[in-house]
């Protein structure tokens, strides 16, 4: 489906891309969009530079990006769906990415996420009710050399065990295990 | 049109040991195409178990029941079970669109509707979320498909989807006829300006 050049029809003039919330990111959004020149094949760096401003994509941002870039919103969903790198949900204060490429799940990386989920009381893929903590799986960060790797936030960390790697997030959990 | 996505017409070439996909290989002089054997039957039938195994298709009170492709195919080539487990997911019937209902439990993910309304319809209200077993057709952002602000209600998903996964409304066990023919007859008058009735 990339080979695609028609866009939908525009029976309405169009939305003014401005921002009727007047918030300052959708006016950096579309000049970054027009540097762009609006071109479709764009949409990934768009969105990249959407969550950079944002921290994540809701509908309202995707619409915008949809507008921005002459594109229906099924297909701006659609790659923004994708790619696990883009997120939809808010994400909480701290980030902890646990590698499950093959080299660290075969080091253990599934008993370290699983140690996670109990420490923060929350499934990979969640983000803690208070907002501070989130818990994210990779398939393969490229740091197979350091397996089982975590990054938390952005910080790579190398060789980790369940028991480092729970030591590692506890301040960010202001609740102690239950 | 090459997509490329079933699988579900590999051929053996002569000469080569690969099967290869008929909807996208080039034909070529002298090439010696075979569309039937036994190894081909052996893997097409367990390509149609892992779809039947992937989503809830229950035949008996499926709307097309009778009118299926996929029960066709599998009719065709003698499954007679499926050798994989079931995963049964649990999964949503959109009935928020005034005419059509969409039902993900009978839905294969050919991307027939996603194709049709993008290059046919052109409103492109469809196309496919997420990835791998988790990807579902969504309507717009993910909406309910009655509150699409770019469907034009024109129904030809519905009459390109090969299950009952979308239908019209109104419609009950085995009464979901779909007419490709009518997506046919739009897309000759429009390339070939021949109006075929």
């Amino acid at each position: 489906m990339s080979n695609v050049a028609v866009s939908p029809p525009a029976s309405k003039p169009r939305a003014p891309l401005a921002h009727p919330s007047g918030d300052k990111r959708f006016k950096m959004l579309e000049v970054f969009m027009k540097r762009q020149q609006q071109r479709h094949d764009a949409l990934i760096e768009v969105l990249h530079k959407a969550q950079e401003l944002f921290g994540f994509l809701d509908t309202d941002l995707l619409l915008f990006v949809a507008h921005g870039l002459r594109l229906p919103p099924s297909r701006v969903y659609g790659v923004a769906t994708f790619y696990h790198f883009f997120k939809l949900k808010p994400q909480g204060a701290h980030t902890c990415v646990v590698c499950m490429g093959t080299a660290c799940y075969v080091k253990g990386a599934q008993q370290v996420v699983e140690a996670l989920e109990q420490a923060a009381h929350i499934r990979a893929g969640e983000t803690t009710p208070d907002g501070r903590f989130s818990l994210m799986t990779a398939r393969c960060i490229g740091a197979c050399g350091i397996a089982p790797a975590v990054v938390y936030d952005d910080a790579v960390a190398a060789r980790q065990t369940p028991a480092s790697a729970v030591e590692r997030v506890k301040g960010w959990l202001d609740h102690g295990p239950r | 049109m090459d997509v490329g996505a079933c699988r579900l017409c590999l051929v053996e070439i002569a000469g080569s040991n690969k099967l290869v996909p008929a909807c996208t290989t080039q034909v070529a002089d002298g090439m010696v195409v075979a569309t039937t054997s036994e190894r081909l039957q052996r893997y097409r039938r367990l390509l149609l178990e892992l779809l039947f195994a992937e989503r809830n298709h229950v035949c008996a009170v499926c709307v097309s029941n009778g009118h299926c492709e996929l029960q066709a195919l599998a009719t065709n080539l003698g499954m007679d079970h499926v050798s994989f487990p079931y995963t049964f997911p649990k999964l949503e019937v959109d009935l928020t669109h005034r005419l059509f209902g969409m039902d993900h439990n009978r839905c294969v993910l050919c991307g027939r509707c996603v194709r049709v309304c993008w290059y046919v319809e052109g409103a492109a209200t469809k196309n496919f979320s997420g990835r791998g077993a988790g990807s579902r057709i969504i309507s717009d952002l993910n909406q309910p498909w009655g509150e699409s602000r770019t469907c034009t209600a024109c129904g030809k998903c519905v009459h390109a989807c090969p299950t009952g996964a979308l239908f019209e409304k109104g419609t009950t066990v085995g009464e979901m006829q779909k007419d490709r023919g009518k997506l046919e007859y739009i897309v000759t008058a429009r390339e070939k300006k021949q109006w075929i009735v």
